[in-house]
């Protein structure tokens, strides 16, 4: 039996629903001897402000329990040089590419999404309004409704991308802000980023990262983060949601796609195994086989609640 | 290209109560490996520990007919991952990801080649005294601990045809005192023009003295650092080294640009650790 893959996010086409996560793929490159990007059904590139930048000192990350705190601090060569130097590449490569954005104001986003607006091979704009560990932007917008009202909004109209806020776990309701990114024109939304989170050194009592705070990944947070797509998708049916946190299998990517994403991300599994794109592929098969279920599209957000 | 392999472990000598090594048998990886590299390694299945540790390759395993077969990497057990690879046994398996990283640039004659290693600082040192004695290189290797209980394989440099000088802390072993005390005595013996590469590794704070010392003697220093790694492919930019360079300094992938740096671009106050 021959399953369809594909899915549409907002407008954004996808040959399968397992996209790379921001942040944790570089800028796709990195990857081109070990992976075939056209296999992948999106690459989401790490974080880009305006102007490059240097990010944190080490050290930037800790394993904890079932995952790690990072606090890299967007270290990035800036939008500019990503557009002239990468992007052409990526488009060579076949990827469908999601230029993820970050800026210290709404402006600097709006300013982004106009340089984007211009290139070639931007597949869609993902909004990050949810890095935790830096001191200006990210979660400073996302963890306000205002705030990600103003920067979707002011996003909106300088671009006809697919714009897909990406919001923060860090919030008492994250539904609210789901329905907030939706009223301010986004197409999608993708969650979750990472949890603001802290590691310490009993012996020398001083913490793990220089930058003493982190954002939390991996499966440690996988349950929680299933919680918050299933808790979005009640909110708003009609907005397509990319979900994320802690997938490392087929069966965990399913858990999100059941609850209500369309497409998910992989960030942190694909430290652990940059072999993991084959198997996600392969699992998600062999279950649509499984239930003789044609396509990934007529799973989602198929949650059975009924008691039984 | 590098290759991941579920490796079956040939062997695990304890050397001590702290340190191992463990020899793997993956010959595609090892084929390719060259001296410097490393491979990161996933020594437990599951989630924790979730995330691979950066290992270099000490030695290269070869057949009757020169064929690489395998390669052995050398452990001190320090965390969760550490004390699994020490407790290894013949037969399990343990996913290697490699080679990986830019390799040592080589000295070749007339210059000699000084090697200063500080406790598993030893294991890139193994391939990289193979390669320059291949090719003729007079090799010395300085190498420290904090007793003679913590040195091991000095005979088999020896028997590379390495001039070997031991020091220990305890002085139980060699000159008393770390490896500086035969550093500052071998640099005090040889003409300041001859030609000379130096290559390092071992504690951050060894390799910051040994790059110091060499700096006032006018020489450069190869470290081979060891950055807290996430992916060990350029994907997570955690490894990052502050690096001066006439731009400025900036933070580098150590995955990618190193892990050997010339130790005068380091900047060691922001290294971390
Ligand atoms: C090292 C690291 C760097 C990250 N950088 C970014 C980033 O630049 N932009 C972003 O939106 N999210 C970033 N994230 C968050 C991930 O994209 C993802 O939302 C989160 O890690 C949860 O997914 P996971 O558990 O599969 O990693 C980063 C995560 C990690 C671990």
């Amino acid at each position: 039996m021959s399953v369809d893959l594909s899915v549409d996010v907002g407008g954004l086409r996808l040959a399968n629903p397992f996209i790379a996560a921001s942040g944790c793929f570089g800028y796709g490159l990195e990857y081109d001897e070990v992976v075939d990007l056209s296999t992948l059904g999106g690459v989401a590139v790490k974080g880009l402000f305006l102007e490059p930048r240097e990010g944190h000192p080490p050290v930037r990350i800790v394993e904890t329990p079932s995952g790690m705190l990072n606090a890299i601090g967007l270290q990035g060569i800036g939008a500019r040089r990503f557009v002239a130097d990468k992007l052409p590449v990526l488009r060579d490569r076949g990827a469908v590419v999601i230029v993820n954005i970050c800026g210290s104001t709404v402006d600097e986003y709006a300013e982004i999404a106009r340089i984007l607006e211009d290139a070639d091979g931007v597949g869609a704009i993902e909004l990050n309004i949810s890095c935790p560990n830096i001191s200006k932007g990210g979660m400073m917008f996302g963890s306000s409704l205002q705030g990600t009202h103003d920067v979707v909004s002011a996003v909106r109209r300088v671009t006809t991308r697919p714009l897909i806020p990406k919001l923060t776990p860090n919030v008492a309701d994250v539904a609210s802000f789901a329905l907030a990114a939706r009223d301010a024109g986004a197409d999608a939304v993708s969650l979750v980023n990472t949890f603001l989170a802290m590691a310490i050194d009993v012996e020398t009592r001083r913490p793990k990262l220089s930058n003493i705070v982190g954002g939390l990944s991996g499966p440690a947070i996988r349950p929680i983060a299933v919680r918050m797509v299933h808790e979005c998708r009640q909110a708003a049916p009609d907005l397509p949601i990319i979900g994320m946190g802690g997938i490392m299998t087929a069966e965990d990517a399913l858990e999100f796609i059941i609850a209500g994403a369309t497409a998910v991300q992989v960030g942190t599994a694909n430290f652990v195994d940059p072999f993991v794109w084959d198997k996600l592929r392969d699992g998600l098969v062999a279950y649509l086989r499984r239930h003789a279920i044609s396509s990934v599209a007529a799973l989602v957000g198929t949650l059975d609640t009924t008691r039984g | 290209m590098p290759v991941d392999v579920d490796a079956v472990v040939l062997s695990n000598t304890q050397l001590s109560h702290d340190y191992n090594s463990v020899t793997l048998a993956a010959p595609q990886l090892a084929d390719q490996a060259e001296p410097g590299q490393f491979v990161m390694v996933k020594a437990t299945a599951g989630d924790h520990p979730l995330l691979r540790r950066p290992f270099s390759v000490f030695e290269i395993q070869r057949d009757g007919d020169g064929r690489a077969t395998g390669f052995s990497l050398l452990n001190t057990r320090v965390g969760v991952t550490t004390r699994a690879i020490y407790g290894l046994r013949r037969g399990d398996r343990v996913r290697c990801l490699g080679p990986l990283g830019r390799p040592f640039s080589l000295a070749t004659p007339p210059a000699q080649a000084w090697m200063v290693a500080g406790g598993v600082g030893l294991a890139p040192f193994a391939t990289l005294a193979t390669s320059l004695r291949a090719r003729q290189v007079d090799t010395t290797l300085f190498y420290g601990g904090r007793s003679a209980a913590d040195l091991f394989y000095a005979d088999m440099f020896g028997a590379l045809g390495v001039h070997v000088r031991l020091s220990t802390d305890d002085g139980s072993r060699g000159d008393h005192g770390n490896v500086t005390v035969p550093l500052r005595a071998a640099f005090a013996s040889i003409d300041r023009g001859s030609p000379l590469r130096l290559y390092a590794c071992g504690p951050t704070p060894m390799m910051r003295a040994v790059t110091d010392l060499a700096a006032s003697e006018g020489r450069n220093t190869d470290v081979s650092l060891e950055q807290i790694m996430g992916c060990g492919l350029g994907g997570c930019y955690s490894c990052v080294v502050p690096l001066r360079s006439a731009a400025g300094t900036h933070f580098v992938r150590s995955c990618l640009a190193g892990p050997i740096f010339d130790g005068s671009a380091v900047d060691w106050e922001r290294l971390g650790r």
